[in-house]
């Protein structure tokens, strides 16, 4: 399996990254190295092995359906770049 | 019949109604001051953990099981990614391959047939907060008091053919989620919410064509409305030779249209992939076994059991079970009054007209199980009458007096004295000549008129058999 610059590209814009020539390429190549990787390991027979959902030992970690303080309002806007009325001020978003 | 063959798959999310949102303890309440329900889990901030709600998963699995479920063992919790001020992470925690539950169905009536429309999948997932967008100025304002709030998203199979059966469907599905209590679905609250995905074949084909998805449409009628409009808009690209291309479009209530919506193209990619900060949740059979056990009546039996037990229509007991409110106040007024076809009557009739008059629910009235048997005690024990009866109604409707208290207060008992009532036929007769004229050459009608004329003059205490008979009597 190989990456192409076209899918790199697509990924960065998708994460908001922007990224020049150089840049490009080197992910190009580091994220093909990653995926070779990957095919090594695809080598191998998994059949008996159960698929890792996740790397803690760990499951059904819940809690109670009760109230907590929340966070203040001064608080949670505190480190907002604006602000208006209580709520988060940002660039305009519907069409 | 039609040309071609319309496929419409609905994908439905509800508000669970947990006292706290899915991942952290802020409360769930609607209708605060923005940005006061927040906490830095739920805001989104760099190094807080998400913690799963366990009343959320519960809530999610009995929803499931009523809708006829299967829930695996093993669920897992993945990141959907995408950028939008709504999800302040730039990722909803949301399911992706190993959802809650899956191969459910429920069952629709349409057009007196049953239709079995098939549930892929019942998933848990976080909601969205809410976004304002300013008159004027380049921005819009956010608060993440919803940000969340447990989902459940109910993705049914493409089974539906007309838009009829998919309201039917968001009709009953609504009314199963009620019945099991985990949310109130109000579709004008936005605690249910339609997404459908529709598209349009050659009759019958057996291959789908394109599908567009709808959003936004925020009543059962819009969901209607919605989809009639989409698939004649489909019909008019494939006849001038087009093709349906897939995209999401947004509803416009006001102009009754659909309309491409460009920005979302791109955000299909969503890369879903495992939520590192959640661990699985492994589901003991033991609590599926609680959680079912813990399952009321649900609407479809009791139906059933209106109908072959108490005797009441099948038009009447589908009407009064849609609504869990409406079936348990039913029930009540039944336990203590013999004729459940009047109480029917009352339900769908006077009552479900002051209800939808008000945008009320019966249990957000004055109006108790009490209130109605005494009110229909007092019409069939002959105190008042049918007319009298719906005066009362509307006024302890208003006020939450008892009838017995309202007939009293406003001297409305009925006049079953003969020599009263007499008295109003004499002079019923002597001031309608016409009529006891018509009447006497063989116009039967001309009786119910002059009864008209007495309940009138009497100001509706006449009782109208002893009336008409009364009448009868002195016409002969």
């Amino acid at each position: 399996m190989k990456i192409t610059r076209e899918e790199v590209a697509h990924v960065a814009r998708l994460a908001r990254l922007e990224m020049d020539d150089s840049e490009m390429e080197a992910y190009t190549e580091q994220l093909n190295a990653i995926l070779q990787y990957a095919d090594k390991l695809n080598r191998l027979d998994t059949e008996k092995i159960q698929p890792t959902a996740h790397v803690l030992p760990l499951n059904n970690v819940f809690r109670e359906d009760r109230v907590r303080p929340c966070l203040p309002r001064e608080e949670a806007l505190a480190n907002a770049p604006d602000e208006e009325d209580g709520m988060f001020r940002v660039p305009r978003v519907i069409e | 019949m039609s040309k071609y063959e319309t496929v419409i798959g609905l994908e439905v999310h509800v508000e669970l109604a947990t006292n706290t949102k899915i991942f952290c303890s802020c409360p769930t309440e609607f209708g605060k001051d923005p940005n006061t329900h927040v906490c830095p889990v739920c805001l989104g901030f760099p190094g807080s953990l998400p913690v799963l709600n366990k009343s959320a998963v519960e809530f999610a699995i009995r929803a499931a099981l009523a809708l006829n479920c299967e829930i695996p063992s093993f669920a897992k919790f993945d990141r959907k990614n995408y950028f939008y001020p709504d999800l302040p992470k730039a990722y909803q925690i949301s399911q992706f391959d190993l959802p809650m539950a899956v191969n459910g169905y429920l069952d629709i009536e349409v057009e007196g047939q049953t239709k079995r429309i098939g549930i892929t999948r019942v998933h848990l997932e976080e909601d969205a907060g809410k976004l304002i967008h300013a008159d004027f100025g380049d921005y819009s304002l956010t608060d993440y008091n919803r940000t969340g709030v447990p989902l459940i998203e109910i993705v049914s199979e493409p089974d539906m053919r007309s838009a009829d059966e998919a309201k039917a469907y968001l009709e009953k599905l609504k009314s199963i989620i009620q019945y099991t209590g985990v949310s109130d679905v109000k579709m004008e609250e936005g605690s249910l919410r339609c997404d459908a995905n529709v598209s349009i074949m050659p009759a019958g084909s057996t291959e789908f064509g394109t599908r567009s998805e709808i959003k936004n449409m925020n009543s059962f009628r819009a969901v209607h409305r919605g989809i009639e409009y989409e698939v004649e808009r489909q019909a008019g690209v494939l006849e001038s030779g087009g093709k349906v291309v897939q995209e999401t479009r947004r509803w416009d209530e006001n102009k009754g249209i659909t309309y491409s919506m460009r920005s979302k193209e791109e955000a299909h990619d969503y890369r879903y992939f495992p939520d590192p900060d959640l661990v699985p949740v492994i589901v003991d059979r033991d609590w599926v076994h609680e959680i079912k056990a813990g399952l009321p009546e649900m609407p479809d039996a009791r139906r059933q059991r209106y109908v072959t037990e108490m005797g009441l229509p099948e038009y009447d007991a589908a009407v009064i079970t849609a609504s869990k409110a409406m079936a348990d106040f039913f029930e009540a007024v039944a336990a203590d009054y013999h004729d459940v076809k009047a109480v029917s009557n009352w339900l769908m009739g006077d009552i479900s007209g002051f209800l939808n008059a008000e945008g009320k629910e019966i249990q957000d009235t004055k109006l108790t199980p009490a209130h109605l048997v005494e009110l229909l005690k007092l019409q069939n024990n002959g105190t008042i009458s049918g007319k009298i009866a719906k005066t009362v109604f509307e006024e302890m409707f208003t006020t939450g007096k008892l009838p017995g208290e309202i007939v009293k207060e406003k001297g409305l008992v009925q006049i079953s004295d003969e020599g009263a009532i007499a008295a109003i036929v004499d002079q019923v007769i002597a001031g309608n000549p016409q009529s006891v004229e018509d009447y006497r050459n063989g116009k039967e009608k001309a009786i119910g008129f002059l009864v008209g004329q007495v309940m009138k003059l009497s100001k509706g205490k006449a009782n109208p058999g002893l009336a008409n008979k009364l009448l009868k009597e002195k016409l002969q």
